[in-house]
C-alpha cells in the first residue's frame, strides 16, 4: 500500500522513457535527426539526471497526454541541437579555413570581393530551413489536435482545482453531495484513467503544471480553464505553480498520487470519513484549542472548524508535505510551521499566532489524530 | 510649379573641411560652449552618445541587480534576500534591461549614425530629438526613484493583472512602473516618428531606397513597427493606472471585464517590441560584418525584405506568450504555426552572414569576433525560440528556466553582442581613437565564455523543471550544480563587460589615432573626419551605389558617387529633403538652432507625471498648462521654413 509513496526515481525513468518512446517515431523520416538529437540531448543533462532526482523534469513522459508531446519535444530538441552544431561548424570553418586576415591587417586599401557571389547559400539554406520548419509546424498542429481533449471526449474522474496564494484547493466532484469532498495540495487519481480538471482561482493568476503528466494551464480570474491528464503507472508526480503569483510563488507545489483503482477507492472512502467525536475530555480540549486558534481559516470535517481561507486539514496526517510542498510532513516541521509560518514562507497569509507552548501541544496532538 | 522667391538652386562645388564653406558651416552648426550650450544642443551626435552612455548606465544597474539575484540563487534555500526584495530586484532587472537599456542603446547608435549614413546633417526634427532623449532620461530617473521609497515595481516586467491591481499590490510600486512606462512610451513614439521621417526624407541625392545602408533598414522597420505597437502598451498601462487610482475596473473580472485583456494588450506590443530591440542590432551586424569580411553583404535585397517581413509577422505571434491561458485549439494552431514560420526570415539573415564570411576574407579583429560570436548565440537563441513556437511543447517549456535561457540568448546574444561589436566598430568614428585590440580579444572571450557558461545551463535547469521567478528552490530537484555554474558564469560575464568599460576608459585618452576610415569601410560615415565635424558633410554628397566608398574597386558600373563635390547648403542651418523612393532633391529644410526648450518642456512633462504619481492634482494641472505654453513657443510658426531645391543633378 505504501510502496507508491516512494519518490519516483526519475533518473532511471527518464532513460527508460526515452528509449520506450523511440518506436513512436522510429519509422518517421526524421529518424536520423531525432536519433542524433536524442544522443546529444542525453549528453547534455546526463550528469544531472544521473546524479540526482529530478521530480519536475519533463524530459520523460508518464501519461497518455504527455507521450506525444514528449516525442515532439525530443524531435525539436534534436533538430535544434543539430542546427546549433551545423551553425558553429559553418562559422568556425568559414573563419578558420585559411583565408582570414589578422586583426591588425588594417588600415590599408584592401581588396574587396564582388557582391555577386554567395547567393546560393541563401537559396539552399533558406530552402532547407523552410522545409524543416514546415514539417515542424505540421507536426505541432497534429500533436496539438491529438492532445487537446481526452480520448473519447470524456474523463473517468472530474476534479476542480482552485489556486490560492499560495496553495492548491482540490475538490472531488460527484453527483451525490455525500461523495463530494475537499483536500489540499495533493491530488489522488486512479492510474490509467483519464482525469479532467476544471481550473479556477481565488485571487491572482496561477498555472497548473505536472511535468510528467501534462503541460501548463493557467488559472485566471473570471474564467474556468480545463485540462486533462492520465498517469500510465502508479507513482508520485510533482506539480508546481508556474505563473508568478507573488511573494511565495516559489513555494506553491503539489503532488499527484497515481494508484491502482482499488487503492484509489480506498483512499477516497477514507477521505470521506469525518473526525470521530473526541473520546476523552483531554481530546475534546485539544479539538477546542484547534477550533479556537485555527478554525477561522481551516476546516476539518466533523469539527466546528469550518474556515475556507486556508487549506482543508481533514486527514492532514495522510499527506506527505505541508505548506504546499514547502516542508515534509513531520512532527517537527509541523510544530515549526504552526509556531512561525512567516519564517518558512515569508509573506504567506497564515499569520504568526503567538500560540503558547501548551496550546501548540494541544493543536499538534489534535492534528496528529487526523490520519 | 511656379518659380517663387523660395526657390533656390544650390551650387555644386568641391570643398573639403579646410575650405571657407567648412568654416562658415562650423560657425553655423557648432554647439555653444558652456553649460547652457550643453543643455540646449540639438546635435544628433552629442545626443546619440548621451543615449548610448545613459543606456549603458542602465545596463550596469540592471546587471548589478542580476548579480545580486544570482547570489541568492547560487544555492538552494538561501536567505540572502527576502521574497519581497527578490521580487523587486527581478522585476527591476527585467524592466531595466528590456525597456531602459536594450532599445535606447540602439536608438543611441541610430541617432548618432543614421544622419551620417544617409549623407545629411541632422535628424529631421533636431529639437524633438533632444526632447526625446530628455524624456527617456527622466522616465528612467522616475523609475529608479521607486528604489529610494523601497517601492520598486514587483509584479514582473510583464506586470500581469490582477496581481498588479490595487487589491493585491497596494503600494506605489506599480504606479511607478505604469507612469514611467507611459513617459518612456512618449519618448519612443516621438523618436520613431523622427527616424521614419529622417530615413524617408533626408537621404543624399541618388541614395534611392534600394541603396539604403542595410542598418537603416533595421531602424526604419523598427520605427514603423513601433508606431503601430506603442499605443497598445501605453493604453494598457494608462488603463491599469486608472484602475488603480479611480477603480475604473477595466481589467477587473468582478467588474465584468477580463484580466486576460491585459495580456493581449501587453503582448500585442510586447512581441513587436522584442523585434524592435533586436532588428536594429541584427542590421548592425549586417552592416559591420561585410566590412570585416572585405566584401559587400550577400543578398542585400533578401536581408532587407526579411527584416521587414520579420516585423510584419511579429504582429501575428503575440499569442505565443499566452499558449497556456486556455485559448481555442484553432487559435493555438494558427499562432503556433506563425511562431515557427517566423524563423524563415531570420534564416535569410543567418545564411547571408555565413555566405559573407565564406566568400569574403574575414579580418580577425575584435568587432569581427563579436560578429562571429553573435551568429553562434543568434542560432542558439533562435532554435530555443523555435521550440517554444510548438504549442504543446511550449506548455512544458513556458515559465521554466528554458525560457529564461531563451530570452537571455535573445537579449544579450542578439542585442548586447551586436552593441559591443558596434562599439568596437564605431568608437573610432565617435572619438577619433581606436579601442585597444588586445584588451578587445580578452573582452570578447571573457564575455563569450562567461555568457555561455552562465546561460547555457539554464536550458538544462529548465528542461529539468525549474520554474521562473522563484526567489529560492528546494534541494534535491537536480538544479543545484546547474545554478551554481550559472552564477559563476554570470560573474565571468560581468567581468567581461567591466573589461569593455576599462578599454573604453583607457582608449578614450590613449587609443591609437583612428583617422577617417580605419576599417576601410564602405558607408558614408567613414567619409567624414573622426569624430565628424558638427555639420557632418561640407557638401551634400551625391550617391551612385550601395557602397559609396568601395564602388571604384568593385567596378559595378560607370557612374561613381561624388563625395567631395556636392551641394552647398550654407544659407543658415540647412539640410536637403529628398523624395522617399528615388531620393530626388526636393526641398531645402531650414533646421532649428540649439534651444533650451526641449529640456524645459521635458521637465514640465515630467512634473505632470510626478504630480500624478503623488496625487498632487493642482500641480499636474499647472504643469500641463506649462507644457502647452512651452509647446506653443516651440512650435510658433516662423518665416522661411522651407525652400524648394530647384535642381535635378
Amino acid at each position: 500500500m505504501l510502496s507508491f509513496l516512494r519518490p519516483v526515481d526519475t533518473s532511471r525513468v527518464s532513460w527508460r522513457g526515452i528509449q520506450s518512446s523511440f518506436p513512436a517515431y522510429a519509422r518517421s523520416p526524421a529518424r536520423a535527426l531525432v536519433t542524433l538529437g536524442a544522443a546529444f540531448g542525453l549528453l547534455l543533462p546526463a550528469p544531472c539526471v544521473a546524479s540526482a532526482q529530478t521530480p519536475l523534469s519533463y524530459l520523460s513522459a508518464q501519461g497518455e497526454r504527455a507521450y506525444p508531446i514528449n516525442s515532439l519535444l525530443w524531435a525539436l530538441l534534436g533538430i535544434s541541437i543539430a542546427v546549433i552544431i551545423i551553425s558553429i561548424v559553418f562559422v568556425l570553418l568559414g573563419t578558420l579555413r585559411g583565408n582570414a586576415l589578422p586583426g591588425n591587417a588594417l588600415p590599408g586599401r584592401l581588396m574587396v570581393e564582388s557582391p555577386r557571389r554567395g547567393i546560393g547559400w541563401i537559396v539552399v539554406g533558406v530552402g532547407t530551413s523552410t522545409a524543416v520548419l514546415f514539417g515542424a509546424a505540421v507536426w505541432t498542429v497534429v500533436t496539438l489536435a491529438a492532445v487537446s481533449s481526452p480520448p473519447g471526449g470524456h474523463a473517468d474522474l472530474y476534479l476542480e482545482v482552485t489556486g490560492h496564494q499560495w496553495w492548491w484547493e482540490v475538490l472531488y466532484k460527484d453527483p451525490s453531495p455525500s461523495l463530494t469532498f475537499k483536500t489540499a495540495n495533493e491530488i489522488h487519481i486512479p492510474a490509467g484513467r483519464t482525469v479532467s480538471v476544471a481550473l479556477r482561482t481565488a485571487d491572482v493568476i496561477h498555472s497548473f503544471w505536472v511535468p510528467s503528466l501534462t503541460g501548463k494551464t493557467d488559472l485566471i480570474p473570471g474564467q474556468i480553464n480545463q485540462t486533462w491528464f492520465s498517469a500510465s503507472s502508479s507513482g508520485v508526480y510533482r506539480g508546481q505553480c508556474t505563473e508568478y503569483c507573488g511573494r511565495q510563488h516559489a513555494h506553491m507545489a503539489f503532488e499527484v498520487f497515481a494508484d491502482d483503482t482499488a487503492a484509489f477507492k480506498a483512499w477516497r472512502d477514507h477521505a470521506l470519513q469525518l473526525v470521530p467525536a473526541p473520546v476523552s475530555a483531554e481530546a475534546a480540549a485539544d479539538v477546542d484549542a484547534f477550533v479556537r486558534k485555527c478554525g477561522a481559516c481551516h476546516a476539518v470535517g466533523g469539527t466546528r472548524a469550518g474556515g475556507i481561507l486556508g487549506p482543508d486539514l481533514s486527514h492532514l496526517m495522510s499527506r506527505r508535505t505541508i505548506a504546499a510542498g514547502a516542508l515534509p510532513n513531520s512532527i517537527g516541521h509541523l510544530s515549526a510551521w504552526i509556531a512561525d509560518p512567516q519564517h518558512v514562507k515569508p509573506g504567506a497569509y497564515m499569520p504568526r499566532l503567538d500560540v503558547t507552548g501548551p496550546e501548540l501541544t494541544r493543536i499538534r496532538r489534535f492534528l496528529l489524530t487526523l490520519q | 510649379m511656379t518659380v517663387t522667391s523660395y526657390e533656390r538652386i544650390p551650387e555644386i562645388v568641391a570643398a573639403d573641411h579646410d575650405s571657407a564653406i567648412a568654416r562658415r558651416l562650423e560657425a553655423l552648426w557648432q554647439t555653444k560652449p558652456g553649460i547652457v550650450g550643453w543643455f540646449s544642443t540639438v546635435d544628433h551626435k552629442r545626443i546619440g552618445i548621451r543615449y548610448i552612455m545613459t543606456a549603458l548606465l542602465f545596463l550596469l544597474a540592471g546587471g548589478i541587480e542580476a548579480l545580486i539575484l544570482r547570489l541568492q540563487l547560487a544555492q538552494p534555500e538561501l536567505r540572502l534576500l527576502t521574497p519581497e526584495q527578490y521580487d523587486q530586484l527581478f522585476t527591476m532587472h527585467g524592466i531595466t534591461m528590456i525597456l531602459w537599456y536594450a532599445f535606447p542603446v540602439l536608438t543611441g547608435f541610430s541617432v548618432y549614425l543614421q544622419p551620417i549614413l544617409l549623407g545629411t546633417r541632422d535628424m529631421a526634427f533636431p529639437r524633438l530629438n533632444a526632447f526625446t532623449y530628455w524624456i527617456f532620461l527622466s522616465s528612467g530617473i522616475l523609475l529608479y526613484a521607486s528604489f529610494a521609497l523601497g517601492a520598486a515595481p514587483n509584479a514582473g516586467w510583464f506586470n500581469y493583472t490582477p496581481y498588479s491591481s490595487l487589491a493585491f499590490n497596494p503600494g506605489m510600486n506599480i504606479d511607478f512602473y505604469a507612469l514611467a512606462n507611459i513617459l518612456l512610451g512618449i519618448s519612443t513614439t516621438l523618436g520613431s516618428i523622427n527616424f521614419v521621417v529622417t530615413i524617408l526624407r533626408e537621404r543624399a541625392p541618388g541614395m534611392s531606397i534600394n541603396r539604403l545602408p542595410i542598418m537603416s533598414w533595421g531602424t526604419l522597420t523598427t520605427s514603423v513597427g513601433l508606431l503601430f505597437a506603442m499605443p497598445s502598451v501605453t493604453l494598457a498601462f494608462f488603463f491599469l493606472w486608472m484602475d488603480r487610482q479611480f477603480g475604473s475596473h477595466i481589467f477587473h473580472s468582478a467588474g465584468g471585464s477580463q484580466p486576460l485583456l491585459w495580456q493581449h494588450l501587453f503582448w500585442i506590443w510586447g512581441h513587436p517590441w522584442v523585434y524592435a530591440i533586436v532588428l536594429p542590432a541584427i542590421s548592425m551586424i549586417s552592416q559591420i560584418l561585410p566590412v570585416n569580411c572585405r566584401r559587400p553583404l550577400v543578398g542585400y535585397t533578401a536581408v532587407a525584405l526579411a527584416t521587414v517581413l520579420t516585423m510584419v509577422l511579429g504582429f501575428g505571434v503575440w499569442l505565443h506568450h499566452m499558449f497556456a491561458t486556455g485559448l481555442s485549439t484553432l487559435a493555438l494552431s494558427f499562432f503556433g504555426a506563425v511562431s515557427i514560420l517566423i524563423v524563415i526570415p531570420s534564416a535569410v539573415s543567418f545564411f547571408a552572414w555565413i555566405a559573407t564570411i565564406w566568400t569574403g576574407r574575414p579580418v580577425l579583429n575584435t568587432s569581427f569576433l563579436f560578429c562571429a560570436g553573435f551568429i553562434v548565440v543568434f542560432v542558439i537563441g533562435g532554435v530555443s525560440g523555435f521550440m517554444t513556437g510548438a504549442v504543446p511543447v511550449d506548455w512544458q517549456l513556458t515559465d521554466t528556466y528554458f525560457v529564461v535561457a531563451h530570452i537571455h540568448y535573445v537579449l544579450i546574444g542578439w542585442n548586447l553582442f551586436a552593441v559591443v561589436a558596434g562599439i568596437y566598430h564605431w568608437f573610432p568614428k565617435m572619438t577619433g581613437r581606436l579601442l585597444d585590440e588586445r584588451l578587445g580579444v580578452w573582452n570578447f572571450w571573457l564575455m563569450f565564455i562567461g555568457f555561455n557558461v552562465g546561460f547555457f545551463p539554464m536550458h538544462i535547469s529548465g528542461l529539468l523543471g525549474m520554474p521562473r521567478r522563484v526567489y529560492t528552490y528546494p534541494p534535491a530537484m537536480g538544479w543545484d550544480s546547474l545554478n551554481l555554474i550559472t552564477t559563476i558564469g554570470s560573474y565571468l560575464f560581468a567581468l567581461g563587460v567591466a573589461l569593455l568599460l576599462v578599454n573604453v576608459a583607457i582608449s578614450r585618452r590613449r587609443g591609437r589615432i583612428a583617422g577617417r576610415n580605419p576599417w576601410d569601410a564602405d558607408s558614408l560615415e567613414w567619409a567624414t573626419p573622426s569624430p565628424p565635424a558638427a555639420y557632418n558633410f561640407v557638401v551634400i554628397p551625391v550617391i551612385a551605389s550601395r557602397w559609396p566608398l568601395w564602388e571604384a574597386r568593385l567596378q559595378m558600373g560607370s557612374q561613381l558617387s561624388s563625395l567631395d563635390r556636392g551641394l552647398v547648403l550654407d544659407h543658415g542651418k540647412e539640410v536637403l529633403a529628398s523624395s522617399s523612393v528615388d531620393a530626388e532633391p526636393e526641398v531645402i529644410l531650414k533646421m532649428p538652432e540649439d534651444s533650451i526648450l526641449p529640456l524645459a518642456c521635458a521637465i514640465a512633462v515630467t512634473v505632470v507625471f510626478v504630480a500624478a504619481l503623488l496625487h498632487v492634482w493642482w500641480l499636474a494641472g499647472i504643469a500641463t498648462l506649462v507644457v502647452a505654453l512651452l509647446a506653443l513657443v516651440w512650435l510658433w510658426p516662423r518665416d522661411r521654413l522651407a525652400q524648394t531645391a530647384g535642381m535635378h543633378p
